[in-house]
């Protein structure tokens, strides 16, 4: 025989006359030479007239791994499926073992009822579960609101050292990116703006552009956006994370509430943070506009101000920082939700920080089109 | 005693300090253990066991007020825990600490502040007291010196002991410990087995340990319940001793590390 003829395996059937169906396996098993395919056999066991024995012949084997074994198991189960008995007794010993050992696996207990993969089933499971998760996120705001409830006759427990670190992350970690964010949205929206309204010899009117749009609308929905990104990624990981690792349970034996103890100090936080980082917020927003006034449509920095200050009534300030302080709860009690009801792996972590992400933008910017709807209908 | 008479549960001589009255555990549809029912007396070491899977942590869950059970209650000298009101809830969850498998510690706090927290919010100590208590607790497993540690800077031992020393910050009447030696290397899970003795004598507290090592079960146990994983329920209860000549061949196997 010649050595690359050697080199793979071979599997070769035969029909004895009393009724035997012989599989020869020959040659080099081996992982790196590949399987030879199960399809033949499979055809023969299924071909009348059915043999009366599987005879699993080594006999010219050369070389065996455990190719070998996952071949003669998968010929072993199939056997067996149509009731034919099987013998293995010319294996080498080891591989025998081997087939014996992945044999002895036990049955498993009450094995679960597959589940029901029709398009019907599969919508209503979809629908269950949304419909689980909102009343679920309605009884976690709920928590969160009797929380502050209990801080309200303060007799909420939870460590101020803590209020005061989420103070510190959400707040005074945030100030660079909110800035750079609202300066650039407040200098874009100048320009787009001028391109519009220079043809008409009103680009002066930029700035009242600007001004109602960012102090209204877009400092807040930025920065809030950005918060999304920030706090409410931040604390679904911080959360999941002690999820699993039993710290919450830990706190619930100890008598401590998470939705007081490590809830409320993070949305109240970041409720408190928003509306002072929208102020801020707001300043860049006007400054970039500004900034592309001056530079780009060559209006007089005091020009600019002066018709700031006309367009800018206050009303729209209170309501942009009014918003704020409403999707800085959004944010934080996205993420928090998310956190504590991680599941209990790795991966749950990256998903719950995921889903907050997500569901935190979707939500202000829902509430943001709701809020604007709203003042629209009161005329304010 | 025969092993017969006590896998009929009688009840012992002396109030239950913690009873399990046809709990069904389990979550959502899924029932691991059924009517499962027993005793522990005040001052015990009782020995939760059974092989991995058969519902040990999940019916731990129940008994520490975690999860809701899914059928019957748990008793603290007599009072349900499950049919009582949030407030009779969080008097009875003070008589108890726990711990928990993976230790559990505050992770953002240091082994001090772990200690301490119980006391200083929910029993409003000055933050002096709560700390002297805490340096005492810790000391009492030998982690005096790791006071101002975080739980990441010490070995996994040492969390397990201060997961010990937190579960006692209040004095608690029951100590629940949830496989302690899991993850330990041999002479470790000596020396807590020898401290949690040490802790019953000096404190006078219950223990009720949920755990599938040998050892721990003989050293320690004082009474003891077998679930079994395929029947779904409680198969026998007694001293480790009896429990090692019960007519069930796979508690005797389970006793005997399968070598009978």
């Amino acid at each position: 025989m010649s050595p690359s003829a050697s080199s793979e395996a071979r599997v070769s059937l035969a029909r004895e006359p009393d009724g035997t169906l012989e599989v020869r396996l020959s040659g080099r098993w081996a992982l790196d030479a590949g399987v030879p395919s199960g399809g033949p056999l499979a055809e023969a066991l299924a071909s009348a007239p059915a043999p009366l024995r599987l005879s699993l012949l080594a006999d010219e084997l050369e070389e065996w791994d455990s190719t070998l074994v996952a071949f003669a198991h998968a010929a072993k189960t199939l056997a067996q499926e149509r009731g034919v008995p099987v013998d293995a007794s010319t294996l080498p010993p080891g591989a025998r073992r081997l087939l014996a050992l992945a044999a002895a696996v036990p049955p498993r207990v009450e094995p679960l009822p597959p589940e029901d993969d029709a398009l019907t089933a599969r919508v209503g499971r979809i629908a269950l579960h949304a419909w689980d998760t909102a009343a679920d996120g309605v009884a976690f705001v709920g928590e969160t609101a009797l929380a502050l409830a209990a801080m309200a006759r303060g007799k909420a427990r939870f460590r101020r050292v803590d209020l005061l670190h989420a103070f510190e992350t959400t707040g005074v970690g945030a100030l660079g990116i909110v800035a750079l964010v609202n300066f650039l949205i407040g200098a874009v929206l100048a320009f787009v703006g001028a391109v519009q309204l220079q043809p008409f010899g009103a680009a002066i009117y930029v700035a009242n552009l600007v001004a109602i749009a960012v102090a209204r609308e877009l400092g807040p929905l930025m920065t809030g956006i950005v918060m999304a990104g920030r706090s409410g990624a931040a604390f679904a990981a911080a959360l999941g994370t002690m999820t699993i690792n039993e710290e919450v349970d830990a706190l619930r034996t100890t008598g401590l509430r998470p939705g007081e103890f490590l809830v409320l100090p993070r949305v109240l936080a970041t409720a408190l943070m928003l509306p002072a980082l929208v102020a801020y917020a707001d300043l860049l927003g006007l400054m970039g506009g500004m900034f592309a006034g001056v530079t780009l449509l060559k209006l007089g920095p005091l020009e600019y101000a002066r018709q700031t200050q006309q367009a800018l009534e206050l009303r729209h300030v209170w309501i942009g920082l009014g918003k704020s302080v409403a999707f800085g709860a959004i944010v934080a009690l996205t993420g928090c939700y998310y956190g504590i009801r991680c599941g209990r792996s790795a991966v749950a972590v990256g998903a719950a920080a995921t889903k907050a992400v997500v569901t935190g933008i979707v939500l202000v910017v829902v509430a943001d089109a709701a809020a604007t709807l709203l003042l629209y209908v009161v005329r304010l | 005693m025969t092993p017969a008479a006590a896998a009929a549960s009688p009840s012992p001589a002396g109030p239950a300090h913690v009873q399990v009255r046809g709990l069904t555990a389990g979550y959502g549809a899924l029932a691991v253990q059924r009517d499962v029912d027993f005793s522990v007396r005040r001052g015990e070491v009782f020995v939760v066991m059974g092989d991995s899977g058969c519902g040990k942590s999940t019916l731990l869950r129940h008994m520490v007020g975690l999860d809701p059970p899914l059928a019957g209650d748990v008793c603290y000298c007599g009072e349900p825990y499950w049919a009582a009101d949030d407030e009779a809830r969080e008097r009875l969850r003070r008589r108890f600490g726990v711990l928990f498998q993976g230790s559990a510690l505050w992770s953002s706090m240091t082994l001090e502040e772990n200690v301490a927290l119980p006391a200083l919010e929910l029993l409003a100590l000055p933050a002096e007291e709560a700390r002297a208590v805490a340096r005492l607790k810790l000391a009492l497993v030998g982690l005096a010196g790791f006071e101002d540690h975080h739980p990441s800077e010490v070995s996994g031992g040492m969390r397990k002991r201060a997961g010990l020393a937190r579960a006692m910050a209040l004095d608690p009447e029951i100590l629940y410990l949830d496989e302690p030696s899991a993850g330990l290397d041999p002479l470790s899970s000596r020396r807590l087995d020898d401290l949690v003795l040490e802790l019953r004598e000096s404190l006078g507290a219950t223990i009720v340990l949920v755990t599938h090592e040998l050892p721990s079960i003989f050293e320690l146990g004082d009474h003891a319940v077998f679930l079994d994983a395929e029947k779904r329920t409680m198969t026998a209860q007694g001293t480790p001793r009896e429990l090692q000549q019960s007519e069930d061949p796979k508690l005797r196997a389970f006793l005997s590390r399968g070598r009978l």
